[in-house]
């Protein structure tokens, strides 16, 4: 268990990497708390399992240095930083047995077999493999051996960290549910600090309790859950984030008015912008209420997803998202408001300071 | 998948089925109709029974040949086999490294036989031969046409030489397959180098490696044109394995009946032995399920 500390990390694949677009993941200045857990949230390709990568030493970073507990590691082999990894397809030793499989990390490091034993056991019962500790790890289905590979991240108790590399990504989606609230427990019960790298918005954000986006190798935004819903620092994590994402919309600003079409949009406060960037406003679909009254709306289509009705259309010529309740009724002439509280304005996708009459951090 | 009957497939196989009718089921046939024969010529036939099979597996010189293929055989798989792995476990897999080694290792498997066997002729000589003429000058006194075992040395570094690179090329097929999580998961896990070979290569590499051992032993129990190109069989009989003294009988003597006897029993031992070879490898590998 350990703090982990990333100082002015970047890392490029190429060795001749000059310009900031050839960094695969560009400069990281962060701190991970001792007993955290942590998830890397971001499409396919944005840098967050280079990162992984580099906290767990498979990738020496192109600059920077890591810490465990202030201790430089940078330099040091995975082993010697005992970190625990689970990837993203399964790993197993087809020729030895289940149990063989979980105890292999720990007989590599000379641990007694009484102990052996009993980690073992333990993690046999906790990942529902117990009836097959005997069998060949061979012909096990993915989900089977996926649970093998997350056990031996778990089997070991004096682990730095459990980094996890899209580990559910094979397992049936029935089974997601079990082994992420499985890993949860574990977490609190074992209080490693674990980063669990994803781009499944709902396992991230019910694994974590920070969770870090990251967008085009850069981390955009680190916050809870909550924040991230009500107050994203990028439009990335606006539309990344909430299903369907975040609305963003161009528009003018004048004062603490944003200008849309021929509509005007009155704002809590008159938002900072500096220079003549691209100005957004960006609403979540779930603050706007439709209804009689307001800006006039035209709707393409009604979704109905179950509880909810998501009703897409245009506004001002720009497409626009509403979550509407199952019963409410959808009027002939929609008119929409907006939430003041709600609005977020962006200026070249980062969220302006200011507007909600807070300082953004 | 899904299967459908249907009998009209088989005469999708048929042009198949009339090739190897004829370029092996009718030959065999023929050799079959010559081992229970006898002719004196003149396109002349007579009823000979079981005879040149009873002459055969009771001449000293079939079990001698037998015997000396045996160990050949058993000789260059004791050797090819690790050192084809041992190359292909240390060959680059990433790189501009990929391709040269590749090319190189093919090389010796795009040499005419008859070529190598010159190459090895010439390259051993004791007048001209640089192997030869080195040997010689270092003060060992290598002659391959005089020393039998000088001759069975030659005979086995060209086979290795020729060979391992089939075994090389048929691990590293195996080996980067491998998904690079295994090797990372490994470290991870802490494993030793023996570890890494013994639980992820090895196990990746089992039915490349039994592919290879089958066409190596075969390849070897029928090595024919290398040694005679080199060593015609001798000094004496010392290298007259059974394809060359198949060969003598048939061509040289012009025994046809025998001969016809002695490639059947061949053939037989080889499918056996291969079988042999087959059962033993996949039933390890069943067993272990």
């Amino acid at each position: 268990m350990a703090r982990i500390t990333l100082e002015h990390i970047r890392h490029a694949y190429s060795e001749k990497a000059k310009a900031a677009g050839d960094y695969a993941l560009k400069e990281v200045h962060h701190e991970w708390e001792d007993g955290g857990a942590y998830a890397l949230l971001g499409p396919s390709g944005c840098g967050k399992t280079t990162l992984l990568n580099i906290i767990s030493g498979l990738l020496t970073p192109s600059d920077g240095r890591i810490l465990f507990d202030g201790k430089d590691v940078t330099q040091l082999s995975t082993e010697e930083r005992n970190i625990a990894q689970v990837f993203q397809f399964p790993v197993v030793y087809d020729t030895m047995t289940v149990f063989d499989n979980l105890a292999f990390p720990l007989r590599n490091r000379k641990v007694p077999e009484a102990e052996v034993e009993k980690r073992v056991n333990e993690i046999l019962e906790m990942t529902d493999l117990a009836g097959m500790a005997k069998r060949r790890a061979q012909r096990l289905t993915a989900d089977q051996k996926q649970k093998i590979s997350l056990g031996r991240g778990l089997v070991r108790a004096n682990v730095n960290a459990i980094l996890f590399d899209e580990p559910l990504t094979v397992i049936d989606p029935h089974m997601k549910w079990v082994l992420r609230s499985q890993l949860k427990r574990l977490h609190r019960q074992s209080r490693f600090t674990m980063v669990y790298v994803t781009h499944d918005q709902t396992e991230a954000l019910t694994f974590a309790d920070k969770v870090v986006v990251m967008h085009d190798g850069q981390i955009v935004q680190i916050g809870t859950p909550a924040e991230l819903f009500e107050r994203p620092s990028h439009t990335f994590v606006g539309y990344f984030i909430g299903s369907p994402g975040m609305n963003i919309m161009s528009v003018a600003i004048d004062g603490a008015t944003a200008r849309i079409g021929d509509q005007s949009i009155a704002l809590s406060a008159a938002p900072v912008l500096k220079g003549q960037g691209r100005i957004e406003l960006g609403i979540r679909p779930e603050f706007i209420k439709l209804g009689r009254e307001g800006m006039p709306i035209t709707i393409n289509k009604v979704e109905d997803i179950g509880r909810q009705k998501i009703v897409r259309a245009s506004f001002c010529g720009q497409p626009i998202s509403i979550v509407v309740p199952e019963d409410d009724d959808i009027p002939a002439d929609a008119k929409v408001t907006f939430e003041k509280q709600a609005i977020g304005i962006f200026a070249d996708s980062w969220r302006a300071m200011n507007e909600t009459g807070r300082q953004e951090g | 998948m899904e299967k459908t009957w249907n009998n009209k497939a088989w005469f999708l196989v048929l042009p198949v089925l009339l090739l190897v009718a004829f370029s092996a089921v009718i030959p065999l046939m023929t050799v079959v109709n010559y081992s229970v024969q006898d002719t004196f010529g003149n396109n002349q036939f007579f009823w000979a029974g079981t005879d040149w099979f009873v002459e055969i597996l009771t001449s000293p010189r079939f079990w001698d040949a037998l015997w000396r293929n045996l160990i050949f055989s058993g000789v260059i798989l004791a050797i090819e086999v690790p050192l084809g792995i041992l190359i292909a476990l240390n060959m680059p897999k990433h790189g501009i490294g990929v391709p040269v080694c590749l090319v190189l290792m093919a090389l010796p498997l795009l040499i005419p036989w008859n070529v190598v066997g010159t190459i090895w002729q010439v390259f051993g000589r004791v007048d001209i031969g640089l192997l030869g003429y080195f040997l010689n000058s270092l003060g060992i006194s290598y002659n391959y046409t005089q020393n039998p075992a000088h001759a069975w040395a030659t005979v086995i570094v060209m086979d290795v030489w020729h060979w391992t690179s089939l075994v090389v090329l048929l691990c590293y097929a195996g080996l980067v397959s491998i998904p690079d999580a295994y090797y990372q998961a490994a470290r991870i896990d802490g494993a030793s180098r023996w570890s890494v070979f013994r639980y992820i290569q090895l196990p990746k590499m089992k039915r490349v490696l039994l592919i290879a051992v089958l066409l190596r032993f075969m390849d070897s129990f029928m090595i024919y044109t290398e040694p005679f190109v080199v060593t015609g069989g001798g000094p004496g009989n010392s290298t007259t394995f059974l394809s060359i003294d198949l060969v003598k009988m048939a061509i040289g003597q012009f025994d046809l009946g025998p001969a016809a006897a002695m490639s059947i029993i061949y053939f037989l031992i080889i499918l056996l032995l291969s079988w042999v070879f087959y059962t033993v490898m996949t039933q390890s590998d069943a067993e272990q399920k």
